[in-house]
């Protein structure tokens, strides 16, 4: 930095916001003061791009027990049972250092959960990747994968799902997501807040080091350039799984005891939040001791302690009458705990050097979150907008010369990432990863007694429909979502969202947020999805271009009886293939498009109420057990087909009907259903959807050897059911299995 | 009155609970033990359960080898009392010289998780009583280092008393003559990579880890009486 520039913009403050505080204090701050400003107003702390707009989005419903502004949405499942979910990015830090970057990842959401008094019982992970021809994003990917199985599978929690996509618009930005979810009993509820003038504030878990300083607002909160990401290595933290999974162990027994009045992870800037957000949610004040803080090395700065990232930590309110148990609680699953501050009376957040010694800082708590900057950044729709979205796939791209070849081209199998995770710990696991959802069977926490009722899980984003139009995109994913449930007998709870997106001081990445979070909002409502909570990924930005818009959401639901495991993406033999719903109106959009280097028109057209009803029909379907194989087409038709295919290797013989084009067979909608049905049921299924209003339409036949398309209006698809499994099976291995190297 | 079976909890272990689970739901009683414990409190057989003892730090199980209970469960195996070792725990065992042998890194230097077809290939142990040899089961694996190697005149050892309890059928970590579990000379303390848990129950997708846990359930019945 230049010599002479002033030290709030060295730490990432505008002048306004400096100025701000100075106003806020009634004099001028201290480095100390100045730096723990810059942590909690920083883009990742305070959303303050965001927030003006996440209001618009629908929080309430029935179940919703803790809606958004908590570490992590909670809804009441029945049984005495409440889930806490939520869903974070680790984007920044996997771009520089992918293994550390997603292991930290996993141990912070993870955090956010037992936060809330849950056991976390489940992980998933949707990653984007740049494209697997470029040696460095291969070298991401596999160090992603690496850190996620190196500490999920180490800190005992499963990955029971995620998706990845991989696409040039993430080459050097890599998106790295990650959900967890956890159960407790609904009586347990804990949030996070300081109460009660006189009790401690106890440090527990890792030491705290050097490590991550500045994370949230070096890393998350700008993009990257050419030379100088090597240097913001030091930004990133380092996790140790062990400890965490120690840590959950003694803060469950904590809580199970009744021994804290609050608790609060630590995670982006470090001490500094969490002592101020619990101290500002409870309407109290807090004396913090520097010298108290367990420390990793020497000569540590009072603003290098309270700002520390260092993985691993959690802070409890505990009354002094408590503190012993809570020590010897510390002292059996071998972590450090130490009283580092003491809840006050009026709303200070002091840090002192030591108990009774000279006050280092003094800010109003809740200033740090309450008064951080609210942004009405400019928003501007993209001038050549209309003329885009005019210029359609459909019109613009010939046909194709061997649809065969370019179905096998868009489809992969995954399971080269994901058998790299435990995902069937806690005897939980009914349907893992690679399917439309997962499925868990839904146990008490506490006594282990099986509700015989399931959990579904999935996650869900597409860059490509949010880049054509953010609004009706993000509406059609989470349409996508609940497709997804609906094939594993699921009904929507709530959902919960990551909103990945460029810089926002680029005025149209704003309108593409705003879109985005009007879309969510206009499907969460007609789908009855409340959502419970978010997070908000900014400046995904290389070198000044930004990322395609990329919401994702995570949408959690029921299945109300879990007598056998869900159908399942895959074919029996001599069952007929019915699909429910409409063709797509268009091809853009469209994976088969993408590839091909169409990057516009409009994404398919969306009627929520006809999706609702359809969603609805289909699952009761599958609950019913009408159905044997199932796939919504959001990927399209002909790739959702071949998918069954692989994954059961068995063939199937199907017929377009008249006039059909490739739109048919690569066009995508969430609103249309590929189903196996024994003939003996197909009755039932069509008096079904003729009475829901439903279009069906029989597909054809599954059987055999081969997979054939036929009357098409062009060429055919008929290829052997062997190539078909190795072209899908063999994709990742041949590209990631045999090493990498860092380009 | 039903067999007790102490799982031992090091920090760090993870699969303690279902362990117990599964053994609740074969009708008996799972007692959890924690490292720390000198004694194993009169339980008729432990379970040394999967995870990530000690983070693994340094080396699967070699510093779990070390904790109190061990000197417990070294003469409770010392007695001919069943010890059962999965996947960590197996690696425990082989680091507390309770069976011989190491699991290193698997052959594809990846963490693998999924179901994996196994043979019973030695019966009379705490773990195959009553499972007839040449009986196929599927159940899941879960690991970074199940590696099973020994030195030739151990593996000797190991064919001609008819140690070898379970093998792969399709090798999927570079095993040994494809060993996925070994047991004692007193084939009372058996060690297996596999979690017959996870395929304990119709909805994980297998039940093929029942006849084993119930095996080791029997022999602690037989304990217990």
């Amino acid at each position: 930095m230049p010599a002479d520039e002033p030290i709030h913009r060295a730490l990432g403050l505008t002048d306004d916001e400096a100025a701000a505080i100075e106003r806020i204090l009634g004099r001028r701050p201290n480095h100390l003061e100045l730096a723990m400003y810059a942590v909690m107003w920083s883009e990742h702390c305070s959303y303050k791009s965001s927030r003006l707009h996440l209001r618009r989005l629908p929080t309430e419903g029935p179940a919703v027990l803790v809606g958004p502004g908590e570490n992590a949405g909670v809804v009441d499942v029945g049984d005495g049972i409440a889930v806490a979910f939520r869903i974070e990015s680790h984007n920044h830090p996997s771009a520089i250092e992918p293994y550390q970057g997603a292991a930290t990842g996993i141990g912070g959401i993870l955090r956010d959960i037992f936060t809330m008094g849950a056991r976390p019982i489940a992980l998933m992970d949707p990653l984007r990747f740049g494209p697997l021809s470029d040696a460095r994003s291969r070298w991401i990917a596999e160090g992603v994968v690496s850190g996620i199985s190196g500490y999920g599978n180490s800190v005992g929690v499963p990955t029971v799902g995620g998706e990845v996509v991989f696409d040039d618009t993430y080459r050097d930005n890599p998106l790295v997501n990650v959900f967890c979810l956890g159960v407790m009993p609904t009586d347990r509820l804990v949030l996070g807040r300081a109460s009660g003038p006189g009790n401690l504030a106890v440090l527990l878990g890792a030491s705290t080091g050097r490590d991550g300083i500045g994370g949230v607002s070096v890393l998350a909160s700008a993009g990257f350039g050419d030379e100088d990401d090597a240097d913001k290595r030091p930004s990133v933290q380092v996790g140790d799984p062990f400890e965490e999974k120690r840590l959950i162990e003694a803060c469950l027994e904590m809580l199970d005891a009744d021994l804290v009045v609050g608790i609060q992870d630590l995670g982006g800037a470090g001490l500094t939040c969490a002592t101020s957000e619990t101290a500002s949610r409870g309407g109290v004040g807090m004396d913090v001791y520097v010298s108290e803080v367990p420390r990793r090395e020497p000569g540590m700065e009072p603003f290098e302690v309270m700002t520390s990232e260092s993985q691993e930590r959690m802070l409890a309110i505990v009354e002094p009458d408590d503190l012993d148990a809570v020590l010897a609680i510390a002292e059996r699953w071998e972590i450090n705990a130490a009283v580092v501050g003491t809840v006050t009376e009026g709303g200070a957040l002091r840090v002192l050097d030591r108990p009774g010694g000279e006050v280092l800082a003094e800010v109003p708590a809740a200033s740090l979150h309450e008064d951080a900057p609210l942004l009405d950044r400019p928003r501007a729709e993209p001038a050549d907008r209309a003329a885009r979205l005019a210029d359609a796939a459909d019109d613009a791209l010939p046909p194709p010369d061997d649809p065969g070849a370019d179905l096998l081209d868009l489809v992969f199998d995954t399971s080269w990432i994901w058998r790299q995770y435990d995902h069937q710990l806690f005897l939980n696991t009914v349907e893992g990863p690679g399917g439309d959802a997962a499925v868990l069977r839904l146990k008490h926490p506490t006594t282990g007694a099986d509700t015989g009722r399931g959990l579904a899980l999935t996650t869900d984003g597409n860059h490509r429909w949010c880049a054509l139009d953010p609004r009706r995109g993000t509406a059609l994913v989470v349409a996508e979502a609940v497709a997804n449930l609906a094939c594993v007998g699921a009904r929507p709870l709530a959902l919960v969202n990551c909103l990945n997106f460029g810089n926002p001081e680029h005025p149209e990445v704003m309108w593409q947020l705003s879109e985005a979070v009007d879309g969510m909002a206009e499907a969460a409502r007609a789908l009855s999805v409340p959502v419970v909570g978010g997070n908000v990924s900014l400046y995904n930005e290389t070198r000044g271009r930004d990322i395609d818009p990329t919401p994702v959401v995570a949408v959690v639901g029921l299945v109300d009886r879990l007598e056998a495991p869900p159908p399942g993406v895959g074919l029996v033999e001599g069952t007929r293939l019915v699909a429910l719903g409409a063709e797509p109106d268009t091809l853009s959009g469209s994976a088969w498009a993408w590839r091909r280097g169409h990057r516009a028109g409009a994404p398919p057209a969306l009627d929520l109420e006809a999706h609702r009803a359809l969603c609805e029909l289909v699952r009761e379907l599958v609950a019913d057990g009408l159905v044997l194989g199932v796939h919504d087409t959001a990927d399209g038709l002909g790739p959702a087909l071949v998918e069954m295919v692989a994954r059961s290797g068995v063939g199937a013989v199907v017929r377009a009907p008249d006039g059909a084009g490739h739109r048919w067979l690569f066009g995508e909608t969430p609103s249309r259903f590929v189903l196996a049905v024994d003939p003996a049921a197909l009755g039932e299924v069509h008096r079904r959807h003729t009475a829901a209003g439903v279009p069906g339409a029989l597909l054809g036949e599954a059987g055999g050897d081969r997979f054939v398309v036929e009357g098409l209006a062009g060429p055919g698809v008929d290829l052997a059911v062997a190539e078909v499994v190795d072209a899908w099976e063999g994709k990742l291995p041949a590209l990631l299995g045999h090493g990498t190297t860092q380009g | 009155m039903a067999a007790v079976v102490g799982v031992v909890v090091f920090p760090g272990s993870n699969c303690e609970h279902d362990v117990a689970e599964a053994v609740t739901a074969l009708g008996g009683e799972a007692r959890l033990l924690w490292h720390r414990d000198t004694s194993l409190g009169g339980v008729d057989a432990v379970v040394l359960p999967g995870g990530f003892a000690h983070g693994d730090y340094l080396r699967p199980g070699a510093i779990a080898r070390f904790s109190p209970i061990m000197a417990a469960v070294r003469e409770h195996a010392a007695a001919g009392g069943p010890v059962v070792g999965i996947c960590n725990g197996f690696q425990v065992l082989c680091e507390a010289g309770l069976l011989p042998g190491a699991l290193q890194k698997n052959a594809g230097l990846k963490f693998v998780c999924r179901p994996v077809r196994l043979r019973v290939t030695a019966g009379d142990t705490a773990l195959t009583r009553g499972v007839a040899v040449g009986t196929e089961l599927t159940i899941p694996i879960n690991h970074f280092e199940g590696n099973y190697t020994c030195g030739p005149e151990t593996l000797a050892e190991l064919r001609a008393e008819d140690r070898i309890v379970l093998r792969y059928v399709d090798n999927p970590n570079g095993s040994v003559d494809d060993i996925a579990g070994v047991c004692s000379e007193g084939r009372n303390v058996v060690g297996l990579m596999p979690h017959p848990e996870r395929a304990s129950h119709p909805l994980l997708g297998s039940t093929d880890g029942v006849p084993l846990l119930r095996s080791l359930l029997v022999t602690a019945g037989a304990v217990a009486a």
